[in-house]
């Protein structure tokens, strides 16, 4: 059914993401790659992956933006994946049911057994979200990998999606961001978390955290540097001291 | 976005092929022509053959074509649904206005009722279509009150035009038809004229800024791509075209869509016999090359807003 859930849950589950973290390293990205082409989607087709023009499907990447100029101006890594919007469009234009939005906790996934493949879904989608796997012939997106956030094989601090898990500087942050006390909506209070796009209305539940104002004085990067320090000698007796008298004549 | 040949030539030989069944039952309903068999047997086969021609088209982009079927459950919700379902349930009314003129000789009465049912649908279906594109916010150009009426009209007019086509190579004098034809015509170019002068002139809906939310800082441009080549998205929906061509591919499609039939259909009303047929044949064929061409420009002028990720300022 591509009709939005009519009585949705309080529960909607999506990342936070902090772009004054973020280093750019793409491991989210590649992780994600690494655990989704053997996970509910699988596999993550690529085509001509060793040539001069290879195509993958990939549910998350990691963009690099300037923005402003000169002293004020910032290098921002973006990762960028799908957003689990409340008015997801992509869900609504699913011609056969394919496309559905959980009622449980809001993740917007596709059933690859009924897709068509028509595309028109991600067509639907301002952010560029899903994208197309040739091979199996379905459109592809982010889980949100309820394949390891509901897996109970794994420990319990593993079931966080697999960019959250791997991200080496904490950038990105997992949780319920329906609950207004949960870890990411006080993140997101605390920090001013922004929606994308928010003039196309699909009301994403994914928020970003901007990049901190830099600091306008520029507190010193190292201690002061030591005064050179020039040891006293000692006058030293014997053979090693006649030496020693002898060679600062 | 990338035109891909299979939406094009669904959106037109399909839009081509009701709006000729429309026309073909308002030439029933006021008499203009009488049901004789062999009119009826090649334009329905005509009409309807380029409708299914066009539906199958649009099925062989699909991924898994086997599923289409799949596609007639989500009305409630999907343009594309609805124009499915409506396309499908088309074909009831049609074949039965088929039946009772090509098999009964009649089209009146009962039968004309059908008829108008067939040609209600048939514009619903086109309609749908236009809606299909008009619904996608991500795509801004399309996303405006002229698109529904564009297909409705191009519909209405390229139907026009092939049906005065087909009436008088069965012997008809186009007289009123070729204007009413010509009056289509004129009126749908105006639209697209309109429809191309909001695109030039629109102000963005969406910017490299708030896509990002990284306006605050200052102007935002792209410094790395996520991959080192083209990936899906890019490859569908960053299929660009350079202003001076689609200029000049706009003029094209005026000249042979909207100016050569105009005047051929105008010259046409005062013609009669092997003149007038040479007037509409070449009034068909400027149609056909005129409103492909346009159709390829309403695909390849279109920016989605996804390409704001990958180096687009505005769209």
């Amino acid at each position: 059914m591509t009709s939005l859930p009519a009585n949705p849950g309080t529960k909607k589950l999506g990342l936070v993401i902090d772009l004054d973290i973020c280093v750019g390293c793409h491991a989210c990205a590649v992780n994600c790659k690494e655990w989704n082409t053997g996970g509910h989607s699988a596999p993550l087709t690529d085509e001509n992956p060793y040539g001069a023009d290879p195509l993958g499907v990939w549910f998350n990447r990691v963009h690099t933006f300037e923005a402003g100029d000169g002293a004020d101006g910032r290098t921002v890594h973006f990762p960028r994946s799908c957003l689990h919007c409340e008015q997801p469009a992509c869900v609504t234009v699913c011609p056969t049911g394919a496309s559905y939005k959980r009622e449980t906790d809001g993740i917007v996934l596709v059933n690859a057994e009924t897709c068509i493949g028509c595309k028109l879904c991600s067509w639907a989608c301002p952010y560029g979200a899903r994208e197309y796997d040739h091979a199996d012939g379905v459109m592809k997106k982010c889980t949100l990998c309820i394949d390891r956030i509901e897996n109970q094989n794994l420990p319990e601090e593993d079931r966080v999606p697999a960019c959250v898990s791997t991200c080496p500087a904490s950038a990105r942050h997992f949780g319920d961001l329906g609950d207004p006390d949960s870890a990411v909506s006080r993140l997101v209070e605390e920090r001013d978390g922004y929606d994308l796009m928010p003039e196309m209305d699909m009301a994403p539940v994914n928020k970003y955290l901007p990049p901190r104002a830099p600091a306008r004085e520029n507190p010193a990067m190292q201690a002061p540097a030591l005064a050179p320090e020039t040891p006293e000698t000692e006058a030293e007796d014997g053979f090693l001291g006649w030496v020693d008298r002898m060679l600062s004549r | 976005m990338h035109p891909a040949y299979s939406v094009i030539f669904f959106t037109t030989a399909s839009s081509t092929g009701y709006g000729a069944l429309i026309w073909l039952v308002i030439l029933a309903g006021t008499g203009a022509t009488t049901p004789t068999f062999a009119f009826g047997a090649v334009t329905f086969v005509i009409a309807l053959g380029l409708i299914t021609a066009g539906l199958l088209s649009s099925t062989f982009h699909l991924g898994h074509p086997e599923r289409a079927w799949r596609a007639l459950s989500q009305w409630r919700s999907s343009w594309l649904s609805r124009e499915g379902v409506a396309a499908v349930v088309t074909y009831v009314p049609a074949l039965v206005f088929a039946a009772g003129w090509l098999l009964l000789g009649t089209v009146e009465g009962i039968w004309l009722w059908v008829g108008i049912l067939a040609a209600i649908l048939s514009a619903a279906t086109v309609a749908c279509t236009g809606m299909i594109y008009a619904s996608l916010r991500a795509i801004p150009r399309w996303s405006n009150p002229l698109v529904v009426p564009l297909y409705l009209g191009f519909s209405l007019s390229s139907g026009a035009i092939l049906m005065v086509t087909l009436a008088a190579i069965f012997g008809m004098t186009p007289g009123i038809w070729a204007w009413i034809a010509a009056a289509a015509t004129a009126l749908t170019w105006a639209m697209k004229k309109a429809y191309w002068r909001h695109i030039d002139t629109a102000a963005p809906t969406a910017t490299a800024e708030s896509a990002t939310g990284l306006g605050e800082i200052g102007k935002v441009r792209l410094l790395e791509s996520p991959n080192s080549s083209a990936n899906y998205i890019m490859r569908e929906m960053g299929y660009g075209i350079a202003r001076k061509h689609a200029a000049r591919l706009r003029t094209i499609s005026m000249v042979t869509g909207a100016l050569v039939p105009i005047v051929a259909l105008v010259l046409a009303g005062f013609l009669g016999g092997m003149p007038a047929l040479a007037a509409v044949v070449l009034a068909l064929l400027g149609t056909a090359i005129g409103v492909l061409v346009e159709r390829w420009l309403f695909f390849a002028e279109a920016q989605h807003s996804a390409m704001l990720y990958y180096g687009a300022s505005d769209v």
